[in-house]
């Protein structure tokens, strides 16, 4: 009795600040200006310029993700196979980044990749020619891989840790090799890990605007900025509800499309 | 020869931590030379100096958000605590199905992206008649931060026995003092990691105080947007550095102090 | 028994700084059942991870049918293991669990289906294919790790403490599937545990193993019967080891009585350590003793009774016997000249380390 009453404040909260703000998101995208009912705001991501945005979004957040795997997973495992326990200091000095406010790690590589920047200050002392590298596609990748790489890391590396020496011994002893042990032991035992890492860095690339504006330049527009813009700038609240909409569809898909292939993967496995 | 190869392999492992790790310190360590380089300009030595510090603490700005940062820092983890913790109890207690529709509408802040939270939250405050300013923030703040405490503190409820409070209820506490006296030093750990990470979670935040802070008020994080925006400054740098070594030495204390006392 | 398949020589072993195996050899012959039995941290799991390749002797060599493979990574090893908890692949079903080292050897579809069915049918669980890892009891779990090793037809099945996690009935049925597979198999198994009784009971070679040594090493009979230290008597099965003086060959004297023996050349007038089990302590009326004490202790124990007697000078015999003595009552001592084991008294320190009851 008096146990359940303990939910009443957070019922509450949620149903103000959570599941009525989703709603207003619903109501602000699917209706216009006077208040009628419209499918305008959703359907405005196939203009050129709102398609091409959330184009570049998905390539840039998957081309991402992609280096995030490719250079978390041999890390987590050379960290794991190290015997190193879990608040050892190697760890540590791999995650501590992730605690590092967002913005001041992207300021950072802003200082590196600008025109008069470290790296280009650096190439014109050895008589290099200078390389534009900020306000390009390259340069918000790099963003986005140092900014969410810790976040790669640690899901992989947790779930390694979990996997059981002696598992790995049996499939040796079974006559695997270490490409084979990789890729039917490791690798799908490992695969939670790697999902919640997949997640935890495709969604916040896929919709920032933080990393796009300060790398990007004011050229490059992500789904992320044309939706910032239209609620700071533009003023069009209908237009910039009606994309999040389609941004929350694309994250629901994205997370599908990952759910269901944990899934095979548990299912086949071999 | 396996030996050798072993050892060319650990050559290997070695070069790799070496390489990330370089990759994800050399832009910070990048950053806190500039803090003390007296040129403005980036790619080149003007001599070493403090100015930029001395600067930084001078500026009514960066103190102002620094303050504000803080304070909705402990405000919000602290209220979140309260709040999440007692959510927590009562949904452990609750019925397969009600327990469900709680988890599912608490992990909504966690997958959604931030984007969107703050946006939803924008346009609820502005239609709840709610000035954008300090307490918006906080109020956001606290959203997303109760999520978190609830997924620190359940995994220790449903490792608490429930046959520990019958137990201490048979002894003759009523449930109230039954609780506080068994199962909440069995479930502290968690709710001070939920603090924790609520109040790390609130200082890191950017997007969701972007939208819902209006014209008045700075945090660190907006701060620093709306001043890189404008062209870098050094102060910027010398407060990265200063925020660094603080986060730095604050994980190493709570990483690696507790453990000396146990062992 | 043919030539001796597996041979360590001189393997050296230690973990910071920690010596765990010194100097250790041991041949082990082709179909037999060798056991590596002592407590906890005496270097038999370490002996086996040398055999199977999963640890590298820091000294020594290990050879197969003459041949070192000492460097050989464990997938290229004629060996195959049994781990403690059983490290089976979650992420497959029983049927992909045992085809793993088939495939990976490159087998046909049809072989690798015939071999599961039969190595199902081996450790008496058909028509488990399709089950997953997690639905399986542990002894269940256990068949299917062994059906897992044996598909491969190793020369040799290594045996890390498999039923250690089991209960008591449990472990006593999979004690005689063990054996039987064994029979069946024709192949050597290496068998690692603490619980001499298992040992005993399904090994044809015993090796004793303390803090790093091999203690003794023999069939079961003689590892019982004759038992070389004092550790290896207390280790294996109760006994009462009583300090003693060889008066000559085959008289020993114990707490000043005199006791005929079969033992030879200790020498005379030699210290010694004797060994006599409890079931082998005979009660008969004082007169008729050659020691005499008092009951001071009275268990029944189902097949027997367990008793303590105490003679004069403060000794407690333990004593199994169907014949009842009260607690309080004089009682006479007498024992089998067969049934007493001279050993020499332990001399180097690393001997005198030898904990009894560890």
């Amino acid at each position: 009795m008096s146990k359940k009453m303990l939910s009443w404040p957070y019922a509450l909260w949620m149903t103000g600040f959570i599941l009525i703000p989703l709603a207003l998101i619903f109501y602000y995208g699917l209706t216009d200006k006077t208040g009628a009912f419209t499918l305008a705001n959703v359907i405005a991501i196939t203009t050129a310029e709102h398609a091409k945005a959330l184009w570049l979004s998905l390539a840039l957040a998957f081309v991402s993700t992609v280096i995030c795997l490719l250079l978390a997973y041999p890390l987590a495992m050379i960290l794991r196979n190290r015997g190193i326990g879990q608040n050892s200091f190697i760890v540590f000095i791999f995650i501590l980044p992730m605690w590092m406010n967002f913005l001041l790690r992207t300021l950072a590589w802003q200082t590196l990749l600008e025109k008069n920047g470290v790296i280009n200050a650096f190439l014109s002392a050895l008589h290099l020619p200078t390389q534009s590298l900020i306000n390009t596609p390259g340069a918000i990748v790099l963003g986005m891989v140092y900014n969410f790489l810790p976040f790669m890391v640690l899901p992989i590396y947790n779930v390694l840790c979990k996997i059981d020496d002696d598992t790995i011994n049996a499939a040796r002893d079974l006559g695997a090799n270490f490409l084979q042990t990789l890729v039917w032991v490791w690798i799908p035992l490992s695969i939670p890990g790697v999902i919640s890492g997949i997640t935890m860095v495709f969604v916040p690339a896929l919709t920032t605007f933080v990393i796009s504006s300060l790398l990007g330049g004011s050229k490059i527009l992500l789904i992320g900025n044309v939706i910032e813009q239209e609620f700071t700038k533009g003023s069009n609240w209908h237009l910039g509800a009606g994309l999040s909409l389609v941004l929350m569809i694309f994250i629901l898909i994205s997370m599908a499309v990952v759910a269901r292939y944990d899934k095979n993967g548990e299912g086949s496995g071999f | 020869m396996t030996k050798l190869r072993r050892n060319v392999w650990q050559i290997w492992q070695n070069f790799y931590m070496v390489i990330i790790m370089l990759f994800l310190y050399a832009p910070i360590v990048t950053m806190i030379v500039l803090s003390f380089n007296r040129s403005k300009s980036r790619n080149q030595w003007g001599g070493f100096t403090l100015e930029w510090y001395t600067q930084m603490f001078a500026s009514r700005n960066i103190t102002n958000a620094l303050y504000n940062t803080l304070v909705i820092a402990f405000l919000s983890a602290l209220i979140a605590t309260v709040i999440g913790t007692a959510a927590s109890i009562a949904i452990n207690s609750m019925k397969p199905l009600p327990k469900t529709i709680f988890m599912g509408v608490t992990n909504i802040p966690m997958l959604n992206a931030d984007i969107v939270t703050g946006i939803s939250l924008m346009l609820a405050f502005i239609a709840f008649g709610i000035s954008l300013g300090f307490q918006t923030v906080l109020i956001a703040h606290i959203t997303f931060n109760i999520p978190y405490v609830i997924l620190s503190v359940m995994p220790k409820l449903k490792q608490t026995s429930r046959f520990t409070y019958e137990a201490a209820m048979d002894l003759g506490a009523g449930p109230v003092s039954a609780f506080f006296r068994v199962v909440f030093p069995d479930i502290l750990p968690g709710v001070l990691s939920g603090f924790l990470l609520a109040f790390t979670m609130s200082l890191d935040d950017f997007i969701i105080t972007h939208f819902t802070r209006g014209a008045g008020i700075n945090t660190l994080s907006t701060l620093i947007y709306s001043e890189v925006r404008r062209g870098i400054k050094p102060s910027m740098y010398a407060l990265s550095s200063v925020i660094f070594v603080v986060v730095l030495a604050l994980l190493l204390i709570s990483n690696f102090a507790p453990k000396r006392k146990q062992s | 028994m043919g030539q001796s398949l597996i041979d360590l020589e001189h393997i050296t072993k230690s973990f910071d700084g920690t010596i765990v195996l010194d100097d250790l050899n041991l041949s082990v012959k082709e179909n037999t059942f060798v056991t590596l039995l002592g407590p906890s941290g005496c270097g038999k799991t370490t002996t086996l991870r040398i055999i199977g390749g999963f640890e590298t002797a820091d000294a020594g060599r290990v050879m197969f049918e003459g041949v070192d493979i000492s460097k050989l990574p464990p997938n290229k090893r004629q060996v195959n293991t049994v781990f403690q908890k059983y490290a089976l692949f979650t992420h497959m079903n029983i049927a992909e669990n045992i085809a793993f080292g088939l495939k990976i050897r490159g087998k046909s579809k049809s072989y690798i289906n015939d071999k599961i069915k039969y190595a199902l049918k081996l450790v008496g669980l058909q028509g488990y294919e399709n089950r997953t890892v997690d639905s399986l009891s542990g002894g269940q779990q256990q068949r299917i790790a062994i059906a897992r090793a044996i598909v491969n037809e190793p020369r040799v099945l290594l045996l890390d403490e498999p039923l250690g996690a089991l209960d008591l009935k449990l472990r006593q049925d999979m004690q005689y599937e063990l054996i039987r597979l064994k029979n069946e198999l024709g192949i050597t198994f290496i068998y690692v545990t603490h619980d001499q009784e298992e040992a005993l009971t399904m090994s044809d070679t015993i090796v004793v193993m303390n803090q790093g040594y091999i203690q003794q090493m023999g069939s079961p009979e003689q590892i019982y019967n004759e038992p070389e230290n004092a550790f290896v008597a207390d280790f294996i099965g109760d006994s009462n080891i009583v300090p003693g003086l060889m008066i000559r060959d085959e008289l020993v004297e114990i707490f000043g009585a005199r006791f005929a023996c079969v033992d030879k050349g200790f020498g005379e007038n030699r210290p010694v350590d004797v060994v006599i089990r409890p079931e082998d302590v005979e009660l008969v009326a004082p007169e008729q003793g050659t020691l005499v004490g008092r009951c001071t202790h009275l268990i029944f124990k189902g097949v027997h009774y367990e008793m303590e007697v105490t003679t004069p000078d403060g000794f407690e015999w333990l004593v199994h016997s169907t014949t009842l003595c009260p607690v309080g009552k004089e009682v006479g001592i007498h024992v089998d000249p067969f049934n007493i084991q001279i050993m020499n008294k332990p001399e180097s320190e690393d001997e005198e380390a030898v904990g009894v009851n560890e």
